[in-house]
């Protein structure tokens, strides 16, 4: 046992770290790398893991609890009422129309009424998991196509609660689940008590959410052991997900309310540190199960079936999302992104098919082809967006670079580009080209993109770190490239790859915080601008201004203090790597800012010298008869 | 009545017994506008427009700073190279400031004698003064002699009392525009013309 277990993780975790940088480095993504390496260790290449990709499967379909648990988290209710007509008026009409359409062509293709409607269900559902990952991997979550996204996806998350309600009512009657394996609660009642069952269970997670996490998580918050916050933020997912199944609903579901529920806590933030990494891990492995589980076999006997499935689930998809993006009026490129995003079938459909085949509304046979041609839609979406990004959008849509109109104005290359126009990098753009520098920009947000070029800025669209599109952007010949995207791994990520692809290019960045900049000066980069630190400082000299200081001594205040920030910053850099490793990065947020406020107080940043300061000569130098005033 | 405009520069005005004692409430005398220049452009961002409208809505201009190290603060240097432009200050047809009348009205913690030939700082008041007075000249405006408070550090607060006082006086008698700039120039200091008077 203990060896098979070390074995299977040793495979698994090796097709994660073989496949998914060879992905990347491909520009495949990470959800493409997991789906890869668990085909080629599946039962049909390698051969490493065999039926029990299954059991692997349930197992990983954690990663899938954790992740809405996350969601959940992020989800306030606050932010979820503002938000609720768009993600009803999306959602209603993708899922309706989905559903729809997929239970009329299922009806011709001949299932029982019943069977298409339970399917059609299934089928309308999207992969949050992998739009989550890959939207944020490309960092379009802000874009309109990523909201639209993250919408439609919530939707989808939050009826599985009404459909898994739903489906026992279309069971043929008469028939019971046959109780395979583990037998729940629920599965013994007729349809309404499984109705009502449902209702209350959600009830008490919210309920047992307010009254008992909250207080309990107090409680262990006081005891000041991180590792026992950790064990308590697994347990209360763990909890709610065993005590979903128990009742027999949706694991998932449950817990995503639970961190709906602890959205206003106190402790959101921690919660979703602790759980973070549990979450990334699992989520891989599920992909890799996932891929895993492709049973190659039944597509070979059924090649047309599958394939005129896979082929028919994604173009129904696809309209229907066109036709959703284009009433949410998405451009052309967001809404490409959107459909093609989208397009494939999620893993909901899994936990749905599993339930529909023990409720008996269609047989095990069409379950597995069913289960096959939703692996295949979650493995293609990626190839999908790939060759929408690569082929479809640079032809069709927003394209990379516009054509230059004539030969001379090649020789005009600006010799500043600025990656990522967002606010940061918006206003130095602004600033250079009011004092007539114009820089060329590169941005990956398409509606950005197309109002920049339509205000007469020469931009650049798409992914700021591949080295094809920089060199386009001219970065052979420029000087300076301003690394200003939002995310600080990206701007990480660009600045390690042009220090080496252009040795010439200086290269300034910005930083989220000292930890971003800790690792930029590591990698020996000079000129790091945290973003913080300026408007806090300014902010911090109108606040003495207000309380009676004068200008221009708050002023000179505010640029000594800056000054000594930098030099501080720097010296404590140099000390960093004295120290143990921190693993988590909020501790050595804790720790510096200890540190800085130990610094502070020795060297006392205020001015202390004696410019000007007549009372001070006068107890220095009583008789001095001149230089004051 | 003449309207006076004080540019007053101080870059630690908080800490300045002195001018506490001349600056607060000046305000309140008839016609007198104190413009508080570190406080206006604590950036040393000069808004030149803005300077050459309150320079021709008053008649007499008074650079009112601590004597540091023989000279005004760095802002009011920046004042006069911003505002003080070519072609509306001075050359043939920069006349703005014609006929306006300028003096310094300073601070300094030396005595009136240490300022002379052979003494501590080896030149009088009015030598270090040049600057401003060749430059109100290039400005055509007319240049009175410095109203002085001198070894600030020693005075008393009933001596530093008398001096806000005899400011004030100085200023209420320059509104009312009743007096001869030739004869006023003949004096070395404005405290002198006051004090010989009344």
């Amino acid at each position: 046992m203990t060896s098979t277990f070390l074995s299977d993780a040793l495979i698994y975790l090796a097709a994660a770290v073989i496949f998914v940088p060879l992905a990347k480095k491909m520009g495949l993504g990470s959800v493409l790398g997991y789906l890869i390496g668990g085909m080629i260790i599946g039962p049909f290449f390698l051969g490493f893991v065999g039926q029990e990709g299954k059991d692997i499967m349930h197992f990983a379909e954690f990663g899938v609890v954790m992740m809405l648990f996350l969601i959940g988290l992020e989800l306030e209710p606050k932010t979820f009422w503002r938000m609720r007509r768009f993600v009803l008026g999306t959602g209603i009409m993708q899922m309706g129309m989905t559903t729809f359409l997929c239970f009329v062509a299922l009806l011709l293709a001949g299932l029982s009424w019943q069977a298409s409607l339970a399917c059609g269900l299934a089928l309308s559902m999207s992969s949050t998991a992998i739009v989550m990952q890959t939207l944020r991997e490309k960092g379009l979550m802000k874009t309109e196509s990523g909201k639209t996204s993250f919408a439609v996806l919530l939707f989808q998350d939050i009826s599985v609660i009404p459909i898994l309600a739903l489906i026992p009512l279309l069971a043929v009657s008469g028939v019971k689940a046959a109780s395979t394996g583990h037998a729940s609660f629920i599965e013994g009642l007729p349809g309404w008590a499984q109705t009502l069952t449902l209702l209350v269970a959600v009830n008490s997670v919210v309920v047992a959410g307010h009254f008992i996490f909250v207080p309990f998580l107090r409680f262990i918050a006081r005891i000041r052991l991180r590792e026992l916050f950790t064990a308590s933020a697994l347990l209360i997912v763990i909890a709610t997900a065993y005590l979903m199944m128990l009742v027999g609903l949706s694991p998932a579901l449950g817990t995503f309310l639970a961190g709906v529920v602890l959205a206003t806590s106190e402790f959101r933030h921690e919660l979703e540190s602790d759980i973070e990494p549990f979450k990334g891990v699992l989520l891989g492995l599920f992909f890799i199960a996932v891929g895993a589980s492709i049973n190659f076999k039944l597509i070979m006997e059924n090649p047309l079936k599958v394939m005129a499935l896979v082929g028919g689930i994604i173009t129904i998809k696809s309209l229907v999302l066109y036709a959703t993006g284009k009433v949410s009026r998405l451009s052309f490129d967001q809404n490409m992104i959107f459909t093609l995003g989208l397009g494939q079938v999620g893993e909901f459909a899994f936990v749905l098919f599993a339930f529909i085949t023990q409720l008996q509304i269609i047989s095990a046979e069409s379950s597995d082809i069913m289960m096959g041609a939703t692996a295949i839609t979650m493995t293609v979406t990626p190839l999908l967006l790939l060759m929408n990004e690569r082929l479809i959008l640079p032809r069709f849509g927003t394209k990379e670079a516009l054509e230059q109109k004539e030969a001379d104005e090649i020789s005009s290359e600006h010799s500043v580009i600025i990656a990522g126009f967002g606010y940061f990098g918006s206003t130095i753009g602004r600033f250079l080209r009011a004092n007539g520098f114009e820089a060329t920009i590169l941005d990956n947000d398409s509606d950005r993109v197309d109002l920049l070029r339509k205000m007469g800025f020469t931009v650049f669209y798409g992914d700021a770190t591949r080295l094809d599109i920089l060199k386009s952007a001219g970065a052979d010949s420029a000087k300076i490239l301003i690394a200003a995207i939002d995310a600080p791994e990206t701007n990480l990520d660009l600045a390690e790859r042009t220090k080496k692809a252009f040795p010439n290019l200086k290269v300034m960045v910005r930083a989220r915080n000292n930890l971003d900049a800790y690792n930029l000066l590591d990698m020996g980069i000079e000129d790091i601008y945290r973003e913080s630190i300026d408007t806090s400082v300014r902010f911090g000299v109108d606040v003495l201004i207000k309380l009676g200081v004068r200008k221009y001594t708050a002023t000179r205040a505010g640029q000594l203090f800056i000054k000594y920030d930098e030099a501080s910053f720097r010296q404590l850099a140099q000390h960093r790597h004295d120290q143990e490793a921190y693993l988590v990065n909020i501790r050595e947020q804790i720790a510096l800012q200890e540190q800085l406020l130990e610094n502070d107080r020795k060297a006392s940043p205020n001015i202390h010298d004696f410019a000007w300061d007549m009372d001070a000569e006068i107890k220095n130098t009583p008789d001095m008869n001149n230089n004051q005033g | 009545m003449k309207k006076i405009l004080i540019l007053f520069s101080h870059p630690r005005f908080e800490k300045s017994r002195a001018n506490r004692a001349l600056i607060e409430n000046i305000d309140k005398v008839e016609g007198v506008n104190c413009h508080d220049l570190y406080e206006e452009y604590p950036d040393f961002n000069i808004n030149a427009e803005r300077e050459k409208e309150l320079l021709g809505n008053h008649q007499i201009i008074v650079w009112h700073f601590p004597f540091y190290t023989y000279s005004a603060p760095a802002l009011l240097k920046q004042w006069m190279d911003v505002v003080l432009e070519y072609g509306w200050a001075h050359g043939s047809k920069g006349n703005a400031l014609k006929d306006k009348i300028a003096f310094v009205a300073l601070t300094a913690g030396g005595t009136r004698e240490s300022y002379a030939a052979n003494q501590h700082n080896q030149f009088t008041l009015c030598e270090f003064l040049r600057p401003f007075e060749q430059a109100a000249n290039l400005c055509k405006m007319i240049y009175l002699p410095p109203f002085a408070v001198h070894g600030t550090h020693v005075l008393t607060d009933q001596q530093l009392a008398a001096y806000a006082d005899s400011y004030r006086r100085l200023l209420g008698k320059l509104t009312t525009g009743e007096y001869d700039t030739v004869s006023v120039s003949r004096f070395e200091y404005l405290n002198d013309w006051l004090s010989n008077k009344g």
